[in-house]
């Protein structure tokens, strides 16, 4: 008597503990599942982050709740809030003390694009200065927009081609 | 009226009366201003000194004036000096810092913003721009959208190849339209036909 073989996919019983996947997608996995982001708070937006953190919201269940506020233990820079043209230089040098890989979201309107700032002291949107993987709109988001904004981020990072090209940042 | 202007005058001869809809104003010279301070916070009991303002008058000459709002919390209530600045291109008036130490940021703001220069300062730097700002933004000349300029820092300024631009105003400055419902309020510029990436065709 013999039963019919219906298991399509990986069986470990038979096979083994062996994975046999590609190496980006591996990579990507990790990286997208444990991003540390750095809180850049700069104007309201970051009370939003807070709560974004914070238990009613939770970004944990996605697996970015280390928040790390030194850059060099960080690596995804979330700008949340106003970026005068004073507080650029710090953004920049923060950015710049990041290792790599590294992802950068602007939150809000006022990172995006200066936002209700039309004014002589504020920067007219972060891409200026840094490379901006994601925007996230809203005055200031609610947490909903900033999680859908870095689970979009986690889309983007498993899309990478991590080993085959390295990513060309500025 | 909480102040006796005819007391006052009888000891601060430059003293007059400012018209007000509220409370007691004066204006006062720029040589009887520290004196008079002193004499409003020991005598007459304005403790508090709530704030510091700049006027740019444009075209009138003195051009600039320095406002003061003090308070007394036992009174509970308020006064207001005007202070004409002396000089129209380097605007000068004497620091009250030494009356009251609250002053001391307050005069940077307004130094910050106007140019105007607080004799006998501690510290007289720039507060909310750089300290290599060449312009004074709340100035009647300085336009609404800001000048291009460097950014800060020289070594930042290399590797971003970003500068300080103007902003764009799309038609601006924004206003809020009257209306019936807050909804319909929404801050609009006039003329919404032009953007950055569009410019405005004249």
């Amino acid at each position: 008597m013999s039963t019919e073989n219906l298991e399509v996919g990986y069986n470990s019983r038979i096979e083994g503990d062996v994975i046999v996947s590609k190496a980006d997608a591996v990579i990507n996995w990790v990286r997208k599942n444990s991003v540390w982001p750095m809180p850049m708070g700069l104007a309201c937006c970051a009370i939003e982050l807070m709560a974004t953190g914070a238990a009613r919201f939770d970004m944990s269940r996605f697996g970015m709740e280390v928040m790390r506020f030194s850059p060099r233990q960080a690596d995804c820079m979330i700008v949340a809030g106003t970026v005068t043209y004073k507080a650029a230089e710090v953004v920049r040098r923060v950015y710049e003390q990041m290792a790599s890989p590294k992802w950068v979201v602007a939150m809000g309107a006022c990172a995006s694009t200066g936002g209700m700032y039309r004014s002589y002291a504020v920067m007219q949107g972060v891409d200026r200065i840094v490379p901006v993987d994601v925007y996230i709109s809203g005055c200031p988001p609610r947490p909903e927009a900033l999680l859908d904004g870095m689970m979009r981020l986690q889309e983007k990072i498993s899309q990478e081609r991590s080993l085959t090209q390295l990513t060309k940042k500025r | 009226m909480t102040l006796s202007f005819e007391t006052l005058a009888k000891q601060f001869d430059s003293l007059t009366q400012r018209p007000s809809s509220d409370y007691d104003a004066f204006n006062v010279d720029a040589d009887q201003l520290v004196a008079l301070c002193e004499h409003l916070r020991d005598k007459e009991g304005f403790s508090l000194l709530v704030d510091v303002a700049g006027i740019d008058w444009n075209d009138q000459s003195p051009r600039f004036s320095v406002a003061y709002h003090l308070y007394s919390v036992i009174k509970q209530c308020y006064v207001r000096l005007v202070c004409a600045c002396v000089g129209d291109e380097s605007p000068e008036v004497p620091s009250i810092v030494s009356v009251w130490p609250a002053a001391n940021w307050h005069e940077r703001e307004t130094y910050d913003m106007f140019g105007i220069h607080f004799k006998g300062h501690p510290d007289l730097r720039r507060i909310l721009m750089w300290d290599d700002y060449k312009y004074h933004p709340l100035r009647k000349e300085f336009p609404l959208a800001g000048i291009e300029d460097e950014l800060p820092a020289a070594d930042v300024r290399e590797r971003v190849d970003a500068n300080v631009i103007a902003a764009p105003m799309m038609g601006g400055p924004f206003y809020a339209q009257a209306a019936d419902h807050m909804s319909q309020r929404e801050p609009s510029a006039a003329d919404q036909s032009w953007a950055e990436s569009n410019p405005k065709r004249d």
